[in-house]
């Protein structure tokens, strides 16, 4: 029995044009992300994974070349709910509380209170923020608004989740924790995640497939499944395994020549 | 304490305009004393019965501040406030068609702010004639909003005079108080951040939802805002539109009055009370924008 592919890209290419000319952000991209899969995209600025991230999401439309999400266009799965999105800024509603940010997608699919109600605490709890129902975003630090807004992408519990560098604007400490709770939240609820970030030791501990693209044109130059065991303590980081999988992931970045401009 | 810190700065300032206020009634009244003290055939005056001779005179060309408050407290405290000899009276009437007329210009500028966000076409048409609205005079545009209103409202509509009087003020204060309200909502509901309209987005929220969970809130700081500017001008309206047409009662016609037969005081008057309603009024928005964003949860300052 194959897994069903949740994501499946064929030649995608996707030009945007400015008023420098045209800018290929992506080129001939071709990606197939199974059911349950956690997928990293990695790579420097401008190499298109956040672009690819969002004509998932159907926030770009594609030039040329096809994608399915569900096996449905991406603006008929958009329509559909099948996606929850996390910014790279938490963008909570400052006006919100917390469980009120939460319910925002809630409220605009037209779930009953009560319903709504269930929902806000297991994803509140999920991602460890019970008792913090009443609070407004400027009374959390930014991790915690990060993992409300990782909750409010859970709330109406899509099977995938598209995450853009999440984790980007916080520092070190913060991210290794928030890292291992969302390898364990990952766990819990087996969602399709994918994940875009710059670190190759974020890509390397939290995927089960590393996607390293390269720019100009935005392309992707390897695709790596990860050897490691489903069970990933933080300090996996110092194993031979890992450090393999990170020369493997440099190695790519290297290949597309990324650092030599 | 950040308010007792605040009061003496502003006492000092105070203090300051008085003293030049009175200096300058020395200076201004000087020449009519001079000229009554020779008609009179009074010589030698002391310079101290000469001040204040100056300061006290019946009709003088700059009234003294205690003047003006004995001329406030009599026409205010002293008469009942219904009888035009009241200038609450007078406020009362200048105040109704400037809570009318900001009403329904905030109203209005709200409603046109809206079409312009969601239409490139009413943003393109729309908003060069509103910009061009304002760089008419109002002074050239009262008269004939006042005289072509009225004659309007008591002939076509047969409303009685003193309403339709009221609905022609209403018109030029919402005439000024529209624009900034406009200009400021058009500017808030474009104010959410990109991915925030983008999460709406995946989310696949109607147009409706996205203004009344995003863009309306995200707008109300610029509302507040503009509104404070906008209930000023409406003041502004209500009194200028009382001063074509001959109308008797109001704010804007004490002052009329008053120059025409020379009662400075009763200007100066008219003038303080005009701008006790303006700070009034803006207070009061002050006060609801304070309350609203309570309920929204800001952060204390």
């Amino acid at each position: 029995m194959t897994i069903p592919a949740v994501v499946s890209a064929t030649d995608l290419s996707l030009t945007f044009h400015t008023s420098d000319g045209p800018v290929t952000a992506l080129s001939d991209v071709t990606l197939d992300i199974k059911k349950g899969e956690f997928v990293s995209f990695i790579g420097p600025s401008g190499c298109g994974k956040t672009t690819f991230l969002r004509a998932i999401a159907d926030l770009e439309r594609p030039t040329s070349g096809s994608i399915e999400v569900n096996g449905q266009t991406p603006g008929n799965a958009r329509k559909d709910r099948a996606y929850g999105y996390v910014f790279q800024a938490a963008a909570l509603y400052p006006w919100r509380t917390i469980e009120k940010n939460v319910a925002l997608p809630l409220e605009i699919m037209g779930y009953s209170k009560a319903l709504k109600a269930e929902r806000i605490a297991r994803t509140l709890a999920l991602v460890n923020l019970e008792g913090f129902e009443k609070k407004y975003p400027w009374q959390l630090s930014g991790g915690m608004q990060q993992r409300a807004s990782i909750a409010r992408a859970l709330a109406f519990d899509a099977d995938l989740l598209l995450m853009d560098e999440p984790f980007g604007a916080l520092d070190e400490i913060v991210r290794d924790h928030l890292n291992s709770e969302l390898l364990k939240l990952w766990k819990e609820t087996q969602k399709t995640i994918c994940f875009v970030t710059h670190s190759i030791p974020e890509a390397v501990y939290l995927s089960t497939k590393i996607v390293v693209m390269s720019p100009r044109p935005g392309r992707v130059t390897d695709i790596i499944e990860s050897s490691l065991p489903a069970e990933r303590p933080l300090d996996i980081r110092e194993t031979p395994e890992f450090l393999a999988i990170a020369a493997r992931v440099r190695e790519g970045l290297r290949a597309g020549h990324s650092y030599e401009e | 304490m950040r308010g007792r810190s605040d009061l003496l700065p502003i006492l000092t300032v105070l203090a300051g305009l008085l003293v030049l206020w009175y200096l300058g009634a020395i200076g201004l009244n000087g020449p009519v004393q001079n000229d009554m003290y020779r008609r009179a055939d009074v010589v030698g005056v002391p310079f101290t019965q000469f001040v204040a001779d100056t300061w006290n005179q019946q009709r003088p060309v700059l009234p003294t501040p205690h003047q003006v408050f004995a001329e406030l407290w009599n026409t205010t405290a002293l008469v009942a406030p219904t009888v035009p000899r009241s200038l609450l009276f007078h406020a009362w009437v200048t105040l109704s068609a400037t809570l009318a007329g900001f009403v329904l210009g905030s109203g209005l500028g709200i409603l046109l702010a809206v079409m312009i966000v969601h239409s490139e076409a009413m943003n393109r048409s729309l908003m060069p004639w509103i910009v061009a609205s304002q760089t008419i005079p109002i002074l050239a545009l009262a008269p004939l909003i006042v005289v072509i209103g009225f004659n309007v409202f008591t002939g076509t509509f047969g409303v009685p005079t003193d309403p339709a009087r009221f609905i022609s003020k209403a018109i030029i204060s919402a005439y000024l108080s529209f624009f900034p309200v406009t200009v400021g909502m058009v500017k808030g509901l474009r104010s959410p951040e990109d991915i925030q309209l983008d999460l709406m987005r995946t989310y696949n929220a109607s147009a409706a939802q996205v203004f009344w969970k995003l863009r309306w809130p995200s707008a109300l700081p610029f509302l507040f805002t503009s509104m404070k500017v906008g209930v000023a001008a409406s003041l502004v309206g209500a009194i200028v539109g009382e001063m074509p047409t001959g109308a008797v009662s109001g704010l804007g016609a004490r002052l009329l009055n008053g120059s025409y037969y020379g009662q400075t005081t009763q200007i100066w008057s008219a003038l303080i009370m005009a701008s006790i309603l303006a700070a009034v009024l803006v207070v009061a928005v002050g006060l609801v924008e304070r309350l609203v964003y309570v309920r929204m949860g800001a952060r204390p300052a």
